[in-house]
Parts: C-alpha cells; sequence; structure tokens
C-alpha cells in the first residue's frame, strides 16, 4: 500500500509522456518535440560533453550569488530587525527596490561586468539580497519578547542573547525563507544566462532555438531545470525535518 | 482582619524586598494611563505572596517592575537593600506565556542559565530538577512533545536550576485546566517549602490566592492600589472547606466587591 501510494506520482508522469507521445505522433505540425526526441537530445548532450559542463555552470552562479546574498544579506537583515530605528529609516528604500526584478538589472551588470560569469553572479545576488533581507528582518520582529526578558533575565550579555536567543529563534524562518530565495535564484540564473553569458542551460535553451530550432534540445534544457530545481528545493527541506526546528514550522 | 502586619505564620521576619511609591503612566499616542498609583509593598524573606486583582488592574506591570524588566515612572524597588535597576539571575521570572524554549530540549531548558558552572555540577542540577518536577524520561524531548502542565513544570525548573532567592510568577497556570491547575498549585507549594524561596505570585483566582499564600495583596480596578492585604494563617496543607479558609476566601470575594453567588 505505501509502495503504491509513493509510486502514484511517478506513475502519473510515464502516463503523461505516454500521452504526450501519442499526441505528437498523432499530429504533423509538431508544436513540440516527442519524448523520444528529447530523450536523444539527453544522449546527445551527454555526448557532446555539455549535459554536464552547462550544469555545473548554472550551479556554480546560482551557488556563489546565492550564498554571497546570504553571508550579508542575513547579518544585514538581523541588524536592521534588531534596532527597530534602522527599519523604519530603511524599510521604504527597501520597498522601492523590491519590486524592481532582478531581469531589469541585466543591461547595467553587463555594463559594470561584461558578458560573462560575475554578471550572471551579479544578478543571482541582487535576486536573493532582498527576499533574505526581509526575511531575515522579519524573523526578529516576530521574536516573542519573552525569549528575549527570559535571556536577560538568566544574565545573558548582549552577545548571548543574541547567540543563544536571537539566532536559534529565528533559524526555522531562515530556512523558509532561504528555500524561497534559492527557488528565485534558480528562476534568475536560467534568464540571466540567456543574455549575460554563453554557458549554462539557460544559454543552452536560447542557443538550441538559434542554431536551428533544435527544440528537442530547448525542452532537454527545459527539463533539466525543473529537475535540479526540484533537487534544490528538496535539498532545502531536508533542513526543516531537524528535531530541534521542528517547532518553527507548523505540523505538516 | 489584620492590616499590613508581619506574617506570623511565615518563617521570617527579615524584609526581602521593599516596594515605595511605585507609580505607572504609559504614555501612548499622547494619552497618558496611569496603571500604578504609589503601591508600597513589603516582602518577607521566605513569604509566599500572591498578588490578587482583575484582569487589567496593572498587577503583571507591578511585577514587572520589581522584576526589572520596567522602570517605574516613581518610586523606588530595593531587594535586600539593594536597588533593583534590571533583571538578575537571582530572581527568575516565570512568563505568563510560555517562556521555555522551543529549540532546546527539557535539559536544554534547565541548563539554559548554568552557563558558568563546570560541567558535572550542571549535570547534577540538570538531573535534580528533572526529578523534582517529574519530568524524569522526558530530559531529551522538546517543549512541543509535552502538555501544557509538563512546559509550566519545565519552566518552574528552569527557574530553580539556578538557585534564585526570589521567584516571579504571573499567572502561570492560566492557561491550563482546571485539574492541571490543581495538580500545579500542589507542587508549587512542595517546591516551595523544599527550596524556601521568597515567592511573588500574580493570580486573577481568589481561590488559588486564598489556597497558595501566606498574605493575599488584593489590588484595586486600574489604577490598582493595595486595597487591603490579608493574611492566610492557615497551615499548609489546607483544608479548603474549613470554616476559616471560606471566612477568608469570603472576605476578599466583599473586598473585591463581588457578591457572592452565581
Amino acid at each position: 500500500m505505501n509502495l503504491l501510494v509513493r509510486l502514484r506520482p511517478w506513475a502519473f508522469i510515464a502516463l503523461l509522456l505516454v500521452a504526450w507521445h501519442v499526441a505528437i505522433s498523432r499530429q504533423s505540425n509538431h508544436l513540440l518535440p516527442d519524448p523520444l526526441a528529447v530523450g536523444g537530445a539527453f544522449v546527445e548532450l551527454a555526448q557532446r560533453g555539455l549535459l554536464f559542463k552547462y550544469i555545473v555552470a548554472s550551479l556554480f552562479r546560482v551557488t556563489w550569488g546565492f550564498l554571497l546574498a546570504a553571508v550579508t544579506a542575513i547579518p544585514l537583515g538581523l541588524a536592521i530587525g534588531w534596532f527597530r530605528r534602522a527599519e523604519m529609516a530603511l524599510n521604504p528604500l527597501i520597498q522601492i527596490f523590491r519590486p524592481i526584478s532582478p531581469l531589469a538589472w541585466i543591461p547595467i551588470s553587463i555594463l559594470w561586468f561584461g558578458v560573462g560569469d560575475v554578471a550572471a553572479i551579479f544578478l543571482i545576488f541582487l535576486a536573493s539580497f532582498l527576499p533574505l533581507t526581509l526575511t531575515a528582518m522579519n524573523a526578529v520582529g516576530s521574536i516573542p519578547a519573552v525569549y528575549i526578558n527570559a535571556g536577560r533575565n538568566f544574565g545573558l550579555s548582549t552577545a548571548g542573547i543574541v547567540w543563544r536567543v536571537l539566532y536559534p529563534a529565528v533559524v526555522p524562518q531562515l530556512i523558509i525563507g532561504l528555500r524561497i530565495t534559492l527557488g528565485i535564484a534558480w528562476l534568475v540564473v536560467v534568464a540571466a544566462e540567456m543574455i549575460a553569458v554563453n554557458s549554462g542551460l539557460g544559454f543552452l535553451i536560447v542557443d538550441a532555438r538559434n542554431a536551428g530550432n533544435r527544440y528537442d534540445l530547448v525542452v532537454a534544457g527545459m527539463v533539466m531545470i525543473g529537475l535540479i530545481g526540484l533537487l534544490l528545493d528538496v535539498g532545502m527541506r531536508s533542513f526543516e525535518k531537524i528535531r530541534s526546528l521542528r517547532w518553527g514550522y507548523s505540523e505538516d | 482582619m489584620s492590616q499590613t502586619t508581619a506574617p506570623t505564620t511565615a518563617r521570617a521576619v527579615k524584609t526581602k524586598l521593599r516596594a515605595e511609591g511605585i507609580s505607572m503612566i504609559f504614555r501612548r499616542d499622547g494619552k497618558e494611563t496611569s496603571v500604578l498609583d504609589s503601591v508600597d509593598l513589603d516582602v518577607y524573606d521566605g513569604e509566599f505572596i500572591c498578588l490578587l486583582g482583575p484582569s487589567g488592574c496593572g498587577k503583571s506591570t507591578l511585577l514587572n517592575s520589581i522584576a526589572g524588566f520596567l522602570a517605574p515612572t516613581s518610586g523606588k524597588v530595593t531587594i535586600d537593600g539593594e536597588p533593583v535597576t534590571g533583571p538578575d539571575p537571582r530572581r527568575i521570572f516565570v512568563f505568563q506565556e510560555r517562556g521555555v524554549f522551543p529549540w532546546l530540549t527539557v535539559e536544554g531548558n534547565i541548563a539554559f542559565g548554568l552557563f558558568k558552572l563546570p560541567q558535572e555540577e550542571r549535570a547534577r542540577r540538570i538531573a535534580y530538577y528533572v526529578k523534582l518536577v517529574g519530568l524524569q524520561g522526558f530530559e531529551k524531548a522538546y517543549p512541543q512533545e509535552l502538555s501544557g502542565g509538563m512546559k509550566q513544570r519545565l519552566e518552574v525548573a528552569r527557574a530553580l536550576a539556578v538557585n534564585p532567592d526570589m521567584l516571579f510568577l504571573d499567572e502561570p497556570f492560566g492557561a491550563l485546566d482546571s485539574i492541571t491547575r490543581l495538580i500545579m498549585r500542589g507542587e508549587l507549594l512542595r517546591i516551595w517549602e523544599a527550596e524556601k524561596k521568597t515567592i511573588i505570585f500574580v493570580t486573577h483566582d481568589i481561590e488559588e490566592a486564598v489556597q497558595l499564600a501566606d498574605r493575599v495583596v488584593v489590588m484595586s480596578a486600574r489604577p490598582a492600589k493595595i486595597q487591603q492585604i490579608v493574611e492566610i494563617d492557615i497551615p499548609h496543607p489546607r483544608d479548603i472547606s474549613s470554616p476559616r479558609y471560606l471566612e477568608l476566601r469570603d472576605g476578599i470575594f466583599e473586598q473585591i466587591g463581588l457578591a457572592h453567588k452565581v
């Protein structure tokens, strides 16, 4: 029973693949490559050594942009959230920058860094920075005063309160924020690679279309993006299972 | 009924805490609200005091200023002759809302205030207080795995573990069901007799106050003043159907202005 339940989503995917195949084979003007052609495209990419190379290129950019944002935005957000005056002063500025899509920064990032990895990493950084800052700000703001007061009552120094109360209290929300932001970063890397660089999964998609309408390669690239996005999310979700963090998540 | 006299039942006569002329005025949106109006109170060493009053009367505010979390607008609090300037590990506040840290286990919570002690002493105290509050077998459990009563006991254990000489409890049993609340009162009295702490306990429950306290400080509605201090001269364990108990309880009911009929 349990096994059947676990297999259900995979069975559904298999069913969709069959339906996709049948639908394509029954009409002549190919709106989409059929699944077998996409499978062939994977093989072709792997044989040319591009599949692995492009995946690594995309992950490399996301990792750097995302990590740089995390190590700068989280301490900044925590500090802003802790000092309420800073929050009042900075909030309007943050709210103005927030609706600007990170993609709107593509021209400027190319102007500053040229076509290449740095421009793409910069875009990921921008896309991750504000959401993470806001997550950290809100996480500090929502710590119940009773925890801080208890920390003070037991004679903790300010550093002790930060390390033993503030930090553990915000971790569950930070993990949710990191997970959502990593999703955004993964969306943005594909777009950034379409314009700012000559490798990666986003580049694969644009390049396959431009160089001879190879829609099998386009769809293969899309499938790869989806699979890696899924793996990243599963990886981040596994943090939510840590026992000392469970309290921060409503039971599901 | 005796007024502001030193207790005859309590074990000591030394003044532990003295609050003099405590007034508190909150300002919000240009409006001033007077919450406490020149409250004077002496608490003796080892005494169990209940601050009793209607909800929102300011008794929690009084407790918070005694504990050093709020600075009173005027007046001063001294404990053992020293003025109170802020919270202090020698006197621990047990919070109305659940104040246990959800990211720490039972052991971790009890150990929270013991960071200055050597490893061995810490382990010894954890074991002792786990047992004192009856949480054996739950040492590695997280608070979300505990019931409300167990969480409240854990918070009391965390407070006692640092060996404070005073405990401030702000309606600690308010969120518990009535059966658990009765059990917890018994537990608290047992711990109080074993550990000889000075306890100030805020409640709006007249029965609770008369069951627990050496003296019940009856407070008026806002701005709170001390209306009367009632000495409960019944030894523990108290028979809650004895004539003296009923007399004292009904006296407080009248004092608060409640006809004792439902």
